[in-house]
């Protein structure tokens, strides 16, 4: 059974139309990452899920009852905000237990509550402080406890970790996946940051410009990625696109395209020979981490083609070093353990892992 | 020449520097004080003379030095001095303007702070424009609703009647405190009204459990805006009321222009006071907070 549906929905502003026919469901107890850029209406999307915008079109069903015009509070849903929007003149425990009083649970039930989740999360001794005495962190807890303390039968979070330093990120990231994994409820967790996305979703829907350009599971975005945009904003550094041509050597499908000092450079394809047409263009998209240094064990092997590109930029990260390769009217970047980096100037053979390429049409931009 | 002013430059500069922040000090606080003086000598004029006898200030003049002290010109603007016939002394005016003020100041705020609420946090379409409409009552001159309203107080039988000047005041009143709580609740996050929509909370319990707790230092500002520019109010108290009715700021009016005895200097000094002690009591208690009402912005 799904715990959420939503079918066809849009949202218009005025003349300006922000969601365009928007198709999402959650099986219960799944965690749903809805990521894209600023303005891609993924937190007008949200909004419309808590109730907290008007619906202009479609559907949106919570279990299978239609909500569309049911009130905030009477759709069974929690919601963690990215200001976390504690109330600032109450308690902790009074921001957790305001809820609850709004609608009229027992008292020993509500005592109860609040001991478990300050259990779970272990904010017991911060339960008479006022927000404003918490820190950030803390504060993003105990959003996270106001949420908690209900037994919704969906969880809504809204960016909750960008107000958080990055170390601090980190670590309630690692939280959340551990929270959602023993409370197992269904989540909706609307990002901006593709790492959250990947790290915590099951599923993730890829936005926008108001519609969803992919809904599928972390590896499968990463590694099969629906169209450009999709490739490009999942994963970090971006992925590589080379406008390239299509051909043939020796009977097997090939991409060529002009590489550094006005060279042909032509890289055979795993896929299935006869797919298309000679001549055809395409756009080749390489993850950075699928170059590597060319050694003598590589010759030879499967799936490797080679190419030779001088070294521009290096940037090494401790765990790896990033360098940026020139290849003609191109710089592409690639991902390299430490000890096989490559130096400044250096004319580089780089081997590249065809079998993770992917191809695109560069006038739909979809993959092919 | 060159070299001699190099060597000598950053001495004389030092010396100079300092002594005209000097000057410039002697400067700020003489004209300080001097505006300080302005006015406190008046009022420093009228607090002696309602402790000193009118025979003492019929010989030595309105501006001099006590030579008695009592406090019978104050029982006697208090409790039976002459005003238009009537020996009662202020206390029936003190408590029509108390009357008066009171119940104006506090409605006028709660509707204010409910309709900056409103229009800060619940907007509808037009609400702006209402929003708008509103602001222009700040910049109406009283004296354009003294018409209307002489109408209105007729038609409810309100006329020459406390209550009556509670209404006019609450309603004029209420462009100020509405333009007062919207600025203030505009700094309010929205996230947090979401949050408790989602929490199961209505329009009746965020207001009393998350706004009002957010509101004391406007609440404040606008109470002490209320009080005092109610009780000071003047125009509508001498134009709507008469005889017993009258608020004290046209009961001090109609004690000046009693005419037939010699003016009683002690006793209008005195009722003078009487008249200024509430707003000047209020401003005292809450001051502090309404001048950190004003500065205040937003809410973390």
């Amino acid at each position: 059974m799904s715990a959420l549906t939503i079918r066809n929905l849009r949202k218009s502003f005025g003349f300006v139309e922000v969601l365009k026919g928007i198709n999402l469901e959650a099986r219960a107890g799944e965690f749903i990452a809805l990521v894209g850029p600023s303005g891609c209406g993924k937190s007008t999307l949200l909004a419309m899920i808590a109730g907290l915008e008007t619906v202009t079109a479609g559907e949106i069903y919570i279990g299978d009852r239609l909500v569309n015009s049911v009130a905030p509070k009477d759709r069974d849903i929690a919601m963690v905000f990215q200001s976390y929007a504690l109330y600032p003149t109450m308690t902790v425990r009074q921001n957790m237990l305001f809820g609850m009083e709004s609608r009229g649970v027992p008292k020993s039930q509500q005592v109860e509550a609040i001991a478990r989740v300050s259990a779970l999360l272990q904010i017991g001794a911060l339960l008479d402080r006022k927000p404003g005495q918490l820190s950030g962190g803390q504060r993003q807890r105990v959003a996270m406890g106001r949420a908690l303390v209900r037994d919704p039968k969906l969880f809504l979070f809204d960016e909750p970790l960008s107000n958080l330093d990055a170390k601090l990120r980190v670590d309630m990231r690692t939280e959340i996946k551990k929270l959602h994994h023993r409370v197992g409820k269904t989540t909706v967790y609307v990002t901006h940051d593709q790492v959250e996305a990947m790290t915590l979703a099951s599923r993730i829907a890829v936005m926008h410009q108001g519609e969803v350009q992919q809904f599928d599971e972390p590896q499968t975005i990463y590694d099969r990625p629906a169209n450009i945009f999709v490739a490009g904003f999942m994963g970090s550094p971006a992925m590589n696109f080379i406008p390239a041509e299509m051909t043939t050597v020796d009977g097997v499908d090939a991409v060529s395209f002009v590489g550094a000092g006005g060279k042909l450079v032509i890289l055979k394809l795993q896929q299935p020979s006869g797919m298309f047409e000679k001549g055809r263009k395409v756009i080749l998209g390489i993850r950075p981490e699928h170059l590597s240094r060319h050694n003598a064990e590589m010759r030879g092997k499967e799936g490797l083609a080679t190419l030779v590109a001088p070294v521009e930029v290096v940037e090494p990260t401790g765990a790896e070093t990033m360098a940026v390769l020139r290849l003609g009217e191109l710089e592409v970047v690639g991902r390299f353990t430490p000890d096989e980096a490559p130096v400044m100037g250096e004319e580089m053979v780089v081997s590249v892992d065809m079998t993770k390429a992917c191809l695109f049409d560069p006038t739909t931009q979809r993959l092919l | 020449m060159a070299d001699l002013a190099l060597t000598d430059t950053h001495d004389r500069d030092a010396v100079s520097a300092s002594r005209r922040q000097l000057i410039t000090r002697i400067a700020i606080y003489g004209i300080l004080s001097l505006f300080a003086l302005v006015y406190i000598v008046p009022l420093t004029v009228v607090v002696m003379n309602s402790f000193r006898d009118q025979p003492e200030i019929a010989r030595n003049g309105l501006i001099a030095f006590p030579q008695s002290f009592g406090i019978d010109a104050w029982w006697s603007a208090w409790d039976s001095y002459c005003i238009g016939g009537n020996c009662e002394g202020m206390k029936r005016y003190f408590f029509n303007s108390l009357w008066m003020t009171v119940p104006a100041t506090i409605i006028s705020t709660m509707l204010g702070a409910l309709n900056g609420y409103v229009l800060s946090k619940w907007r509808f379409k037009g609400s702006e424009i209402l929003f708008t409409c509103m602001l222009l009552g700040v910049f109406m001159p009283g004296q354009i609703s003294l018409m209307p309203w002489a109408f209105i107080l007729g038609k409810l039988g309100l006329s020459n009647s406390v209550v009556g000047l509670v209404l006019v005041h609450c309603v004029q009143g209420l462009s100020f405190t509405t333009l007062f709580c919207r600025n203030y609740y505009i700094s309010v996050p929205d996230d947090l009204i979401k949050a408790a929509r989602i929490d199961g909370a209505g329009f009746w319990r965020i207001f009393r459990k998350i706004i009002l707790p957010l509101s004391p230092p406007i609440l404040i500002v606008t109470v002490i805006w209320q009080f005092t520019g109610i009780w000071n109010e003047y125009l509508f108290g001498v134009v709507f009321t008469s005889g017993t009715q009258q608020p004290i700021t046209a009961a001090l009016v109609a004690l000046t222009a009693g005419g037939t005895t010699a003016s009683a200097y002690d006793v209008m000094s005195a009722a003078v006071l009487i008249g200024a002690l509430p707003p000047l009591l209020v401003y005292f208690v809450g001051g502090k907070y309404f001048v950190r009402g004003l500065t205040q912005g937003a809410i973390k």
